[in-house]
């Protein structure tokens, strides 16, 4: 594919996602990259949040990383930041949470108590 | 420990990243049964005692994490590189940049599985610390060569910012593209062939 090929191809997928509502704005994903992050499957854990939210056809949740985020002996780990919910962090995330977190909290609005490490390690935050 | 070569280009590379670089380059040269990877950037680069504390597993600058001992990246793949028969090298200037090259012997028996490259990629790109990043990835075997080269900017300017989900999407299917393309090159890099050769090194 060269890179006017992607250019065409993103005008055709913006065209169709306008007709569509969306319900990921301004929601942020943040997943944690560092050396404990990528060791425990954090590329993975990106990969399938891109997935997921793509058959929910969702294309406006800003998806980023981070290095880490003190929760090493929960990785992988992500925060996700919602306009109306409280920030939180949520640990051991596989597949089926990523599922979760798309459906409950994204869409659903409602947070997956079993996986919240609520905030950064102490020692990371910033006062 | 990471279970991919990509997993530590993924971590090296992020690195340049985070001391400000403004511009990243990672060569991906793979030809005959060596992966041959160099990361270069333009960032604060590190002192000659600096340069030697890094592979030390117990070392770090203390900056990012006050009162931790981390700083398993250089490490990890210093004892990855060095325990599959591939080679290491730090270079790096004091205030001008750092360059780090390595290689991995793919036919190793011990040398991680190469994992997704266009995944790794993606994630690279849109790291939000990264300013320009170059890639270049070529692939020499018997069968031909083939190449593609691709940076932030070029990118940027098709896709926008390369921060929401639908845009990394298609930042993934045409990183994909470009590396099926050159596939067809590739060969294969069966197991047996490194047992074989530890056999006759015996």
């Amino acid at each position: 594919m060269t890179l006017e090929e992607l250019r065409t191809l993103r005008e055709k997928k913006q065209q169709a996602m306008e007709k569509r509502d969306t319900n990921g704005k301004d929601i942020q994903v943040i997943v944690g990259m560092g050396t404990c992050g990528i060791a425990a499957g954090a590329k993975q854990v990106l990969d399938e949040f891109l997935a997921e939210l793509d058959s929910k056809h969702i294309a406006n949740v800003s998806v980023t990383q981070t290095g880490c985020m003190g929760l090493c002996y929960v990785e992988p780990t992500v925060e996700v930041v919602a306009p109306n919910m409280p920030d939180v962090i949520y640990g051991r995330v596989d597949k089926a949470t990523v599922a979760k977190i798309v459906d409950q909290h994204i869409i659903g609005k409602q947070l997956v108590t079993d996986h919240i490490y609520d905030r950064p390690a102490a020692d990371i935050m910033k006062k | 420990m990471h279970v991919f070569i990509c997993d530590f280009l993924l971590d090296i590379v992020q690195n340049s990243f985070e001391v400000g670089a403004e511009h990243v380059t990672l060569v991906l040269d793979e030809h005959d049964q060596m992966l041959d990877c160099t990361v270069e950037d333009d960032g604060r680069g590190m002192s000659e005692t600096l340069q030697k504390r890094v592979l030390d597993p117990f070392y770090t600058d203390g900056v990012k994490h006050k009162k931790r001992k981390v700083g398993l990246g250089l490490p990890f793949l210093y004892q990855a590189v060095s325990e599959t028969g591939g080679k290491f090298n730090l270079s790096s200037q004091e205030g001008k940049g750092t360059t780090v090259r390595f290689s991995f012997d793919l036919d190793n028996m011990d040398t991680p599985p190469m994992g997704d490259i266009p995944g790794t990629l993606m994630l690279l790109f849109s790291h939000p610390q990264a300013k320009e990043f170059t890639v270049v990835r070529k692939l020499t075997t018997k069968k031909g060569h083939g190449e593609y080269e691709v940076s932030k900017s070029q990118l940027q300017d098709v896709l926008g910012n390369l921060t929401e989900s639908g845009s990394l999407v298609l930042l993934k299917e045409f990183l994909a593209s470009n590396e099926n393309e050159i596939q067809q090159y590739a060969v294969d890099h069966p197991l047996e062939l490194g047992m074989m050769q530890e056999e006759t090194q015996k």
